[in-house]
């Protein structure tokens, strides 16, 4: 997606931001829509967050889980999302674990289909809102020093946010240890440290990613503790930020390792910010996809096809 | 302008021209002063009225209303706007960017609405607002002020208040702007 296309969302994401300070926060727009979430891996925020935008929208919902499905008995993942599709759907959420799966299951299907997350490859509403709220507190990324600190290599989260962080004129800084690095990182548009403490002062955000231990298996770091020793966003950390800097985590939070509680609570954190933009931002993509009238596919925040994508991302 | 707009975009498109002027710029000042004043007369005074200007055209005419009435009566009520886009019963038949903001000053609960817009036509934004409105609270009433009645309804609408009758044809776009009100149509 282009700088342009980026904007035309996070400007339209205004508009439902204020439907939902209303007294009643639902506007008729996608009546009589349904919007389906296929959910392969385990999510709350994220599903919550697109299930309350749809009804924000006055669309109706089907949810679909992979634990408690026919998966379990053995169905495809291509007859899955066909079920699911013939229940009447005019768009699907995906999230799955493999890369490429929304991109698939797209080609499958004449549904529109919103990337909720695939694998370590991308989440594109999530850079959206994260966008959004940046630009809320600051009115503009350009010119911004955004550090991504944490667990880059499994994180979906970082490469969307990347694309997305650069796009929109913000520098990004990587900081991790070496073995949470990507193992081709050339030709992304970041610099990498390996300190945090170094860059702290003159750092327009942090953003730090949740250590994914789900995804973790080899050896990569020594301990959790050491983890956040070297990396997490201490109390001390914090109070050394500038004053005007701001604390994002896409959630959920471990506690203690790459934040602290204090860090979290810290007037400079957007964090609960985030969580309330997902829902403008995700009733903006569901409201350009199914009720704007125009068409257009919001698979990536990459360009499809192009020879910008990162190199080194896991397929 | 709003009407204009919506005439833009597809299955419509093309260009306004316009045939004729209907109204000059002191022809809509006139006007709104006559407004102003049934407005006052109906209710009473101005102590529990709320002005809202229907985004985009409606913004403009519901500015000058209330500045005449604050010029009569002394007292100026609250303004808002209103975008309805999200409202509509034709979304998804063609695109509706919501854009402008919806922006009300007071809680509506048990004040007198009055709905401001420049053209009314076939009554279906009036409906939408209407939609919209119950969503804030509940008003006392809700009246509408529009700057051209052009006919053509397709409800059961009609206005309170109205600057000018335009018999029209279906055909034809009125264009409500600051220098006056122009009919036209809109050309490939």
């Amino acid at each position: 997606m282009s700088r342009s296309d980026l904007e035309e969302i996070l400007d339209l994401t205004d508009t439902f931001a204020e439907i939902g300070r209303r007294p009643i926060p639902k506007v008729p727009a996608l009546r009589g829509r349904t919007v389906a979430t296929a959910f392969f891996e385990n999510s709350t925020r994220t599903r919550m967050s697109f299930e309350t935008a749809a009804r924000r929208l006055s669309a109706d919902t089907v949810a679909f889980s992979a634990g408690s499905s026919s998966l379990s008995k053995g169905e495809s993942l291509r007859d899955t999302v066909e079920v699911v599709a013939s229940y009447g759907a005019d768009l699907l959420v995906v999230r799955h674990a493999m890369a490429g799966t929304a991109h698939r299951v797209a080609d499958w299907t004449d549904l529109s289909v919103v990337n909720a997350g695939d694998g370590c490859h991308e989440h594109p509403t999530q850079a959206l809102l994260d966008c959004y709220t940046l630009r809320e507190q600051r009115g503009s990324l350009d010119g911004m020093r955004i550090a991504i600190v944490g667990d880059i290599r499994h994180s979906r989260v970082a490469r969307s946010n990347i694309l997305a962080f650069t796009a929109l004129g913000a520098e990004v800084v990587l900081v991790a240890p070496a073995t949470l690095l990507p193992p081709a990182i050339d030709g992304w548009p970041v610099t990498v440290f390996h300190e945090l403490d170094l860059l702290l002062a003159d750092l327009d955000a942090v953003y730090l990613l949740r250590m994914q231990q789900e995804r973790i298996t080899e050896g990569l770091i020594p301990s959790l503790r050491e983890y956040a020793n070297d990396f997490g966003l201490s109390t001390d950390r914090v109070a050394r930020m500038r004053s005007d800097a701001l604390v994002l985590h896409p959630g959920p939070t471990n506690r203690g390792v790459e934040i602290s509680a204090e860090a979290a609570a810290d007037p400079r954190s957007v964090i609960l910010d985030q969580v309330v933009n997902g829902v403008s931002v995700r009733m903006a993509v569901l409201f350009q996809l199914l009720g704007s009238g125009q068409q257009l596919v919001a698979a990536d925040i990459e360009p499809v096809g192009d020879d910008a994508r990162p190199e080194g991302v896991d397929r | 302008m709003a009407e204009r707009e919506r005439r833009q975009t597809p299955p419509f498109g093309g260009v306004f021209v316009s045939h004729a002027r209907i109204m000059t710029a002191d022809d809509m000042g006139r006007a709104v002063r006559r407004m102003a004043h049934e407005v006052i007369e109906r209710n009473h005074g101005l102590s529990e009225l709320v002005v809202i200007g229907l985004q985009t055209g409606g913004v403009p005419v519901s500015e000058r209303l209330v500045e005449t009435l604050e010029e009569i009566e002394g007292i100026r009520p609250p303004l808002g706007t209103l975008d309805v886009a999200l409202h509509r019963d034709d979304i998804g038949i063609r695109p509706v960017v919501p854009e402008a903001a919806t922006e009300l000053p007071t809680d509506l609960d048990s004040r007198i609405v009055v709905l401001v817009d420049d053209v009314l036509f076939t009554g279906r934004t009036i409906r939408a607002a209407l939609d919209a409105i119950c969503d804030f609270g509940r008003p006392r009433s809700i009246q509408l002020a529009v700057m051209v009645d052009r006919g053509h309804r397709e409800l059961p609408i009609r206005p309170d208040f109205v600057g000018k009758n335009l018999p029209t044809r279906r055909d034809e776009v009125v264009d409500v702007h600051i220098t006056g009100v122009d009919l036209g149509v809109m050309e490939k």
